[in-house]
């Protein structure tokens, strides 16, 4: 019985803290694509589809979710140099846009469950603040 | 009978103008451009504007916050350049020389500034001297208002005209419902200025109340291009549209150029801003471009350097990376070309002392046009 009650306090806290993260997930994603259409819509437009040979796609990327530390780094202190994405080799720059770790996690968050692409790892500002430019 | 006549007279008339815009919206690949490109300055990440010393150096502003000079194929960094609002499309942005440099030193530039209560930034106009690699006698002429954390449109190039007035951009800085139209805010305007940053009497707002008396002329999305038309003296702007309906109008006194009311785009996200393309009381544009290219820099060629080129505009194209070359009949776009495919995004273009035109590409540098006779 004791046994019981045990795990039945377990699951309950598992799903709270389930189903609290995913209400946080939601809101990041949120405010994500309000700083989505502010700063990244202009070249990537409205469905993550990119620009051919010049901004990459970021719907149904397959560099968005293999690096995803790479990407973070990417938005937080610019990207440059050549990078493949979906089989297309784009050798552009970005520059670094001036967002805060929290807009970062949410802008992140937004793209990675949008058009296709799925994380289920939420982007937290401390992940965002914990990688440093090499 | 005579009703068919009519229809086929409608029909061709219709045909016609439908057509006009059409044709000019479609730029062809430039197969005998009358020039090599060379690169001239290299390793620049984005260098959003570019001035010309008497000297033969150049001064080039990079979007992060550096004055560069280039002098005898080195890059100086210039010191003490103001501390820069860096976010999104902001940064160190346009450089322009006084038009008698020569006598009195003034560089002029814009840049995203932080000045002022609020949280964010918004386009600043500067002008300070060059001594030893530094800025000195620096002067704050205009700072927009109020501050946002928005990350687009601050606009800010700047020309000089015949009269030695100074015009600037500022974009609408993200809020096209509440800045463009209003004479009493700051962004999506063109404004002129006297050389030391005073307010010309003769404004076309100097009388209106609560009026920003520094706006020549309102209702503009995000102007980043801005030059002066070699023979006629007027002053031309390009301007980004939203999807579609980037424009090229010339600037007149107090005149409203529509944004948001009319406008050849749509939102990004495919639905309509609204269904005017035109109203009374609001400017047509010269050329506007279905698809947007994102316009950047414009220059007139002015020199015979380039055949059968004289008199063409050109224009840089941030989102196809390419240089525009526009064949003008007066104000009129007769063909529109594309020079420089695939060298990658062109931020700005400017004819030199020498005549011979120069264009910026992020991540690449400035290349020179250098003319095959």
């Amino acid at each position: 019985m004791k046994f019981f009650l045990l795990l039945y306090l377990a699951i309950v806290t598992m799903s709270f803290s389930f189903f609290y993260q995913d209400k946080e997930l939601e809101k990041s994603i949120q405010r994500g694509s309000e700083v989505y259409a502010d700063f990244c819509v202009t070249c990537h437009l409205t469905k993550g589809e990119g620009v051919k040979n010049a901004f990459p796609p970021l719907a149904k990327s397959d560099y968005l979710s293999k690096n995803r530390e790479e990407s973070i780094k990417g938005i937080k202190y610019g990207q440059k140099g050549e990078l493949v994405v979906n089989g297309v080799s784009y050798n552009g720059t970005m520059p670094p846009m001036g967002l805060e770790d929290d807009e970062i996690a949410d802008v992140m968050n937004y793209i990675l469950n949008s058009w296709e692409n799925k994380s289920t790892k939420m982007v937290t500002p401390e992940e965002v603040a914990s990688l440093i430019e090499k | 009978m005579k009703n068919s006549i009519i229809n086929l007279y409608l029909i061709v008339v219709t045909l016609n103008f439908s057509c006009a815009q059409e044709a000019e919206n479609k730029a062809t690949i430039s197969l005998n451009a009358p020039f090599s490109d060379e690169l001239f300055v290299d390793n620049l990440q984005i260098p959003w504007g570019m001035a010309f010393l008497p000297d033969g150096s150049m001064l080039i502003t990079e979007k992060e916050g550096k004055i560069i000079h280039f002098l005898d194929g080195k890059k100086i960094i210039i010191s003490n350049v103001p501390e820069v609002y860096q976010r999104g499309q902001g940064g160190l942005l346009d450089i322009v020389l006084h038009p008698n440099y020569k006598e009195n030193g003034w560089i002029y530039f814009t840049f995203s500034s932080e000045e002022g209560e609020e949280k964010g930034g918004n386009t600043a106009i500067m002008r300070a001297k060059l001594k030893d690699n530094t800025l000195i006698d620096k002067e704050l002429l205009y700072k927009a208002t109020p501050n946002t954390t928005k990350g687009q449109h601050f606009g800010s190039r700047i020309a000089f005209d015949n009269d030695g007035y100074l015009y600037f951009s500022v974009g609408e800085r993200g809020e096209r419902d509440i800045n463009p139209q209003d004479i009493t805010r700051d962004g999506g305007k063109i404004y002129r200025l006297n050389d030391d940053g005073t307010i010309p009497s003769d404004n076309p707002f100097v009388n209106s109340a609560n009026a920003k008396t520094a706006i020549y002329s309102y209702g503009h999305r995000n102007p980043q291009g801005l030059t002066k038309h070699p023979e006629t003296g007027e002053i031309w702007d390009n301007e980004h549209g939203p999807q579609g309906g980037d424009e090229i109008n010339i600037i007149k006194k107090g005149a409203n150029y529509g944004w948001p009311v009319i406008t050849y785009g749509i939102n990004y996200s495919g639905t309509p801003i609204t269904d005017k393309t035109e109203m009374e009381g609001m400017e047509q544009p010269i050329h506007y471009w279905v698809p947007s290219i994102a316009p950047s820099g414009m220059a007139f060629i002015t020199s015979d350097n380039y055949n059968g080129m004289k008199g063409d505009l050109l224009v840089g194209s941030l989102k196809f990376q390419y240089l525009e070359r526009l064949v003008m009949n007066g104000i009129n776009v007769v063909k529109r070309e594309k020079l420089l495919p695939d060298l990658g995004r062109v931020r700005d273009v400017k004819e030199g002392p020498d005549g011979l035109i120069y264009v910026a590409i992020e991540g690449k540098g400035i290349y020179k046009l250098v003319p095959i006779n």
